[in-house]
């Protein structure tokens, strides 16, 4: 049965969502998301070039010869991310220092290449908008997430765009910040626990 | 920096793939058998050191100097893609046995983050020439490190009764939050 445009929207948001589902584009998953605010962030940025490369590749999908498409993808995503990295520089300057080398890495992330190949590749061009950005909202979901439990555990505080925050050492004040979880094994092991209780919560 | 601290740092402080999270798909994706962690590991070393020099020589010589910085990224994936591309036509041709060995894992390299990361890094760290050839050479080293220790631990995981929800990608994850605690020691060696 042929799925509707908001079956493939929201499909992103839990059947695939992307870091837990499809097991792809981990190295940004795990190398921004040390607060809540960084993996928002990084899965805005995302869902731009995902949004962006769909909706061209599918757009040109009966032009792009079937030999040389993987090529052409990638020139049309880092095309893309180049725009983000541009916009990134003129508004959001302090976020783009943080994120540094990952936002070029948007253009090898296996999500955007896998929905460009997967998906735009093959659908019309208001499906593969949906598609993109429902894989994109999913990703950055899950990227907010991940960094809100790590942030929450490791620094005692969340904290968004500066202001709205919520600080766990109000409610208890004992608490002792777990810093590990903010440094780099605590990021393989907290996205590790956080896929088992979404398989468990799956089954 | 001298050289041997540039090494030390590029291996274990900054390993590419436990404390910059670079490269991590291959790193689950190929780690499931010792043999193809090995080949993964000898593509990336092999690619790597082409990649990082080469972009390296053409944004100094040709993006600094007509101005075109901001092509950086684009420039970048299309000098990676098509020397994977190259570096297998070649090995195809003329040294069949170390393509036979390397197989699948080439075309895979273009979508690795390590190599697209280590050379924005070179450019990001102001290093000259020589250091970014050392540099590219001990990432991947490091990378190839990383990536057969977490091979052998993947194999015994393997045989050993996980709870269900943990299987495969879950406590694989968790496994490599491990290796990472230890190279966590080398912190502040350098």
């Amino acid at each position: 049965m042929p799925k509707t445009i908001v079956q493939e929207f929201t499909k992103g948001l839990w059947e695939e969502l992307p870091p837990f589902r499809l097991v792809l584009g981990l190295c940004p998953v795990l190398g921004v998301t040390t607060s809540m605010e960084n993996g928002l962030g990084m899965g805005i940025a995302t869902t731009f070039v995902l949004f962006g490369s769909n909706f061209l590749v599918s757009m040109l999908r009966s032009i792009i010869p079937q030999k040389v498409r993987i090529a052409c993808f990638i020139i049309i995503i880092a095309a893309f991310v180049t725009i983000v990295e541009l916009l990134m520089q003129a508004y959001a300057y302090p976020l783009y220092l943080k994120l540094g080398v990952f936002i070029p890495l948007i253009v090898v992330n296996c999500i955007v290449l896998g929905r460009a190949e997967a998906f735009a590749y093959k659908n019309k061009v208001s499906y593969s908008i949906a598609d993109g950005l429902g894989i994109g909202i999913g990703f950055t979901l899950s990227l907010g997430a991940l960094g809100a439990v790590r942030e929450l555990i490791g620094n005692g505080s969340v904290t968004v765009w500066g202001d709205v925050s919520y600080n766990l050492l109000t409610a208890f004040p004992s608490y002792q910040p777990f810093s590990f979880m903010v440094q780099a094994p605590g990021a393989f092991i907290c996205l590790g626990l956080m896929l088992c209780v979404i398989n468990a919560v799956g089954d | 920096m001298g050289y041997f601290e540039l090494i030390i740092a590029c291996i274990f402080v900054n390993n590419i793939l436990l404390a910059q999270f670079l490269g991590n798909c291959p790193f689950l994706g190929t780690s499931k058998k010792m043999e193809t962690a090995v080949g993964m590991a000898m593509a990336v070393i092999f690619v790597l050191v082409m990649a990082g020099t080469i972009t390296w020589v053409i944004y100094t010589f040709v993006l600094v100097k007509f101005g075109l910085v901001y092509l950086r990224t684009i420039a970048f994936i299309v000098v990676i893609a098509s020397l994977v591309q190259f570096v297998e036509m070649f090995l195809k041709k003329s040294i069949p046995a170390l393509y036979a060995g390397l197989g699948i894992f080439l075309p895979l390299i273009t979508t690795n983050c390590a190599v697209m990361g280590v050379c924005v890094l070179n450019i990001d760290k102001e290093f000259t020439f020589l250091q970014a050839l050392v540099a590219s050479f001990f990432y991947a080293v490091g990378f190839g490190l990383a990536l057969i220790l977490f091979a052998g631990l993947r194999e015994r995981i393997l045989l050993a009764r996980v709870p269900k929800p943990l299987q495969d990608t879950s406590i694989a994850l968790i496994t490599a939050g491990m290796i990472s605690l230890a190279f966590f020691a080398f912190q502040g060696m350098v």
